[in-house]
């Protein structure tokens, strides 16, 4: 019975450290899925979407926590990219998800990034997004975006 | 023909299977089996990357011959900017004209006269805002071809106008009607290519249903002809030639890279070179970077087309030989005059008619779970590979080997250090079969110690 019921959900998981001020691993793992998503046949704009929520989450963790992990999920309903960082945690969410407020530091402005836009880039390219978050612990950035919703 | 034409093309008796090329091709589109190595028809992009490779001149591009002019009662060539850049001091571009007159053209079109319509018209677009920023040069093919493939969601910013090319013939042609009463189809128009995309590009054109051009001969087939005459002519003064130099420094220095943001003139430009380069920089654009230029400039040659595989010197030679010759004749009035441009523009007479679409080839099989499966097995197969990325397999990286042993056209034991393993493995194997005795037989050594 319960073989019957139980039905196998082809799913592929990547996964990447990322170590404080690692500035690099955002481009190349958002490359890396990319190759991967277009090799699974997904449609381009939703490749381009998930590319820049890798990005934008991977490099929130760079730039603020003390390390973490990027995970993203692809079966054929959903792509889920989750970050799980040990860091300083939001301390206002809220503010946190309009764009232009950054808390990044001088040095990381000067690179030219933590322009504000991290959050609300990834708010607007996900169809859900769960973030938890405890100061002086650390983050959890949930996002997913389903691949059938047009049809 | 074909469902895909290609110029670049192995020479099959020259080529030894050195894997020299495999790693160079941005594309991966080469492998190489039973010391061959072939093209994947479907994924080659025509950049040239592997001609520049292959230490024995295996990889060669097919372009038309001086024969194709005799199919024509009126032949025009158009030599590409960059061809002026093949002429040591040379004083003035007109001893070049001239030159394709005396070896068998009846007229001659600059393509550098042509880029300058194409750099207006870009710029008019970008202007009223007509593409979505940021846009796009469209005047190389083999960046557009990688664009279909690796960045197809960028193909909506390429800038919808024809290339200098195309636009230089359907000048030449419909000048030479008025000139000479003859009939459209009489009229052959060639250009003098330095590139082996342009000749896939006049077979398949992407942005317009068929091209006006007639012909591609690559600049290496009509080199020496043109050279004896250059030689012969060079040291006229301009004042003794029949004009037919028109084209500007504007236009003259689309040869390379640069030239063209230079005359596109709108806003913040980047101009990139080298395929390599390119795919780097695109996959930055991907990821929503660099967000303030407002024009890209990219071509797959590095220095831009005065560094193609079809042209005869080096690309910085070339580079400072056309920078020169726009000094000593890129001064002069412009051909078209501002309105006549604008008039262009307003009837939309250069503007692309087809959409660029994009190419779905990278994918492991057309049923997702299907396409997740063979990926799974793919990392698998791949975390098992030494990871030296070596080549000797034939394909450009392990990577790739494992695809291609999920594709089923290669094998596990293609991989030589795999190979090395598994004949450790049964050598080990051997040995210990070869130490068990068959009960029948007394084992001589424990007698010996029973003694």
């Amino acid at each position: 019975m319960l073989n019957n019921s139980f039905r196998f959900t082809p799913h592929i998981t990547l996964e990447f450290k990322i170590e404080e001020k690692d500035f690099f691993i955002a481009g190349e793992s958002a490359s890396r899925v990319k190759k991967t998503l277009q090799q699974l046949g997904i449609k381009q704009d939703i490749i381009k979407k998930t590319a820049i929520i890798i990005y934008e989450a991977a490099m929130n963790v760079a730039i603020h926590a003390i390390h973490g992990v990027l995970k993203v999920y692809v079966d054929p309903e959903v792509i889920s990219v989750i970050t799980e960082d040990v860091g300083p945690g939001i301390e206002n969410l809220e503010l946190a998800m309009k764009e232009g407020y950054s808390t990044a530091p001088q040095e990381i402005l000067e690179m030219g990034f933590g322009a504000g836009m991290g959050l609300p880039n990834i708010k607007q390219c996900s169809d859900e997004l769960v973030i938890d978050t405890k100061v002086g612990e650390g983050t959890t950035l949930k996002a997913k975006i389903y691949l059938n919703k047009n049809q | 023909m074909t469902e895909y034409f290609h110029s670049v093309r192995l020479d099959f008796e020259k080529c030894k299977g050195c894997t020299n090329c495999i790693k160079r091709c941005p594309i991966e589109a080469i492998r190489v089996h039973e010391g061959k190595a072939t093209i994947m028809q479907e994924r080659c992009i025509d950049c040239g990357e592997c001609i520049r490779a292959c230490p024995n001149h295996a990889k060669i591009s097919v372009t038309d011959t001086l024969d194709i002019l005799n199919d024509y009662k009126y032949k025009i060539a158009l030599p590409a900017p960059s061809f002026f850049a093949q002429f040591k001091e040379i004083e003035n571009a007109e001893c070049v004209l001239h030159a394709l007159l005396n070896i068998g053209f009846d007229d001659v079109f600059e393509v550098a006269l042509a880029a300058e319509v194409v750099g207006f018209l870009i710029h008019q677009y970008i202007q009223e805002n007509r593409t979505k920023k940021p846009v796009f040069s469209s005047a190389c093919p083999a960046v557009l071809r990688l664009m279909q493939i690796k960045f197809p969601d960028l193909l909506e910013h390429v800038a919808p106008v024809l290339t200098p090319m195309e636009v230089a013939a359907r000048m030449a042609k419909e000048e030479a009607v008025k000139k000479t009463g003859l009939s459209y189809e009489d009229i052959g128009a060639f250009f003098i290519s330095p590139c082996p995309a342009k000749v896939t590009e006049m077979r398949n054109p992407m942005n317009t249903k068929h091209s006006a051009v007639n012909g591609v001969i690559g600049v290496s087939l009509i080199y020496k002809d043109v050279i004896k005459q250059v030689i012969a002519i060079k040291t006229k003064q301009p004042e003794d030639y029949e004009k037919l130099h028109k084209a500007t420094g504007l236009g003259m220095a689309w040869g390379y890279v640069t030239g063209e943001s230079k005359n596109v003139d709108m806003g913040k430009a980047l101009a990139v070179s080298g395929i390599h380069n390119v795919i780097s920089l695109l996959e930055e654009i991907e990821r929503g970077e660099l967000k303030d230029v407002d024009f890209f400039e990219l071509q797959a040659c590095t220095g831009g087309c005065v560094g193609g595989p079809l042209n005869i010197h080096n690309l910085f030679v070339g580079r400072v030989r056309l920078r020169e010759l726009i000094k000593k004749c890129g001064i002069q009035a412009p051909y078209f005059t501002e309105k006549q441009l604008i008039d262009l523009y307003k009837t939309g007479h250069f503007e692309a008619t087809e959409p660029i679409r994009p190419k779905t080839i990278m994918h492991l099989d057309e049923d997702m779970s299907k396409a997740i499966l063979k990926l799974e097995q793919v990392d698998k197969i791949a975390g098992e590979l030494p990871g030296l990325d070596c080549g000797a397999c034939g394909s450009p990286n392990c990577r790739a080997l494992a695809e291609d042993i999920v594709r089923g056209v290669a094998f596990e034991t293609d991989c030589v250090i795999k190979l090395r393993e598994k004949v450790k493995t049964l050598a080990e194997e051997i040995l210990d079969l070869a130490r068990i005795v068959p009960p029948s037989m007394a084992d001589s050594s424990k007698k010996t110690e029973e003694k």
